[in-house]
């Protein structure tokens, strides 16, 4: 794993993080990195804290 | 796998040609839709399959056989004109929404998929879908994920830069990011298994649809043919970002009917689609069209063909699934 992480903020989605180790959510809990890149979500409402679930789009505005 | 029963003129050609067989005369393709027609999606998937894992006791260099390739290409070209013709409508929508600026190639194909109105199938299997119903599913599915990502490799020896390590960065997830356990195509297979289903490659080619079929073939045609690259890009791109969502419905359905034991797979892709779907539609996407801004339109083209074939083919499920007077009410 590289020493250096990168972090790219996708606009209404999540932050995708590249050569992390660990996510610290914010109770603290250490969460591994298993994939070469990570969706950590940025909305607040993902199942599946800290990643993405894609449910950042049915906050987008969309015809319901 | 053995060669697929034959259902009608091309696939009999096919099968003839694969076991060695004195033929029968050339054959003249089907009139009107070929997308929805088993026998000629049956014949094409059997040639593409050559290119992958191919059958028993059959020789490998039928692949490329001049008769074969000559009635793929023959297939592919109508194809690709109905799927054009089909697509038009979505292509133009999708092109005058953007004004063709090439920044914003990769949003432009998140809001395709956000805002896709298509028959509501994973909410069915979520809410709905009985477990025969469920397990339809799994079957119609098998053909393709099986080999999931497999026409996709085919995209990466004919791209460079950015977008080349983008995609590669998506398939090491794909095929297990270095654990054979995690390759999704065993994630698949565990779930057939755990759904009472047979794990085998290819093992329901002879009972899927028409357009189960058309979706695995239209990856191949893209992953096949290098003009037909940047449609590959943008398929791939909708193809990632329609699975995330739908994904926690599949799974959240599989739970109800009692198989969560089958729910691994549809949870791994909730997580890792979340991912493939910003990096497939910005990272591989928007680099390519940054460097080839002539493909734009050929890459909104694929993802056009993506949420076509996704309608073809739900609409049909439901269709198959529900009695006549509820169809509306799910739609």
């Amino acid at each position: 794993m590289s020493e250096t992480a990168r972090v790219r903020a996708c606009p209404g989605g999540p932050l995708l993080v590249r050569g992390a180790a660990i996510v610290v959510d914010d109770e603290g809990t250490e969460h591994p990195v298993t994939r070469p890149v990570v969706a950590v979500c940025a909305c607040d409402r993902s199942s599946r804290r800290p990643w993405c679930d894609g449910t950042h789009k049915s906050l987008r505005d969309r015809p319901t | 796998m053995q060669i697929p029963e034959a259902c009608g003129p091309v696939s009999r050609r096919v099968s003839q040609v694969l076991a060695g067989r004195a033929v029968s005369p050339e054959v003249a393709l089907a009139d009107g839709s070929l997308l929805t027609d088993r026998d000629s999606q049956l014949g094409l998937w059997m040639i593409y399959e050559l290119s992958y894992r191919g059958f028993d006791d059959v020789d490998p260099a039928l692949e490329w056989d001049p008769e074969l390739v000559g009635l793929r290409v023959a297939l592919e070209r109508r194809i690709e004109h109905e799927l054009r013709a089909a697509t038009r409508g979505r292509v133009a929508d999708a092109l005058q929404d953007s004004g063709q600026d090439s920044d914003q190639v990769g949003e432009l194909l998140l809001r395709m998929v956000e805002t896709d109105r298509g028959p509501q199938l994973a909410s069915y299997l979520r809410r709905d879908a009985s477990l025969e119903q469920m397990r339809d599913y799994l079957r119609e599915r098998s053909v393709q994920q099986l080999k999931e990502s497999d026409p996709q490799a085919f995209l990466l020896p004919r791209l460079q830069g950015s977008a080349k390590v983008a995609l590669a960065e998506i398939q090491y997830d794909e095929f297990g990011g270095g654990r054979p356990e995690r390759l999704h195509q065993q994630l698949y297979a565990e779930t057939l298994a755990a759904a009472g289903l047979d794990p085998t490659y290819g093992a329901y080619v002879d009972d899927v649809s028409a357009t189960s079929l058309a979706s695995g073939n239209v990856m191949s045609m893209f992953g096949l043919n290098r003009r037909l690259l940047a449609a590959g890009l943008g398929h791939f791109a909708a193809f990632e970002a329609s699975s995330s969502v739908p994904s926690r419905r599949v799974s959240a359905g599989l739970e109800r009917l009692g198989l969560a034991g089958a729910a691994a797979y549809f949870d791994e892709h909730v997580e890792a689609d979340a991912v493939h779907e910003q990096v497939a539609t910005q990272d591989i996407c928007g680099a390519f069209v940054a460097d080839h801004p002539e493909a734009w339109a050929d890459v909104i083209f694929g993802a056009a063909c993506c949420l076509h074939l996704d309608h073809l083919s739900a609409g049909e499920l439901l269709a198959r699934w529900q009695p006549r007077e509820d169809a509306e009410v799910a739609s």
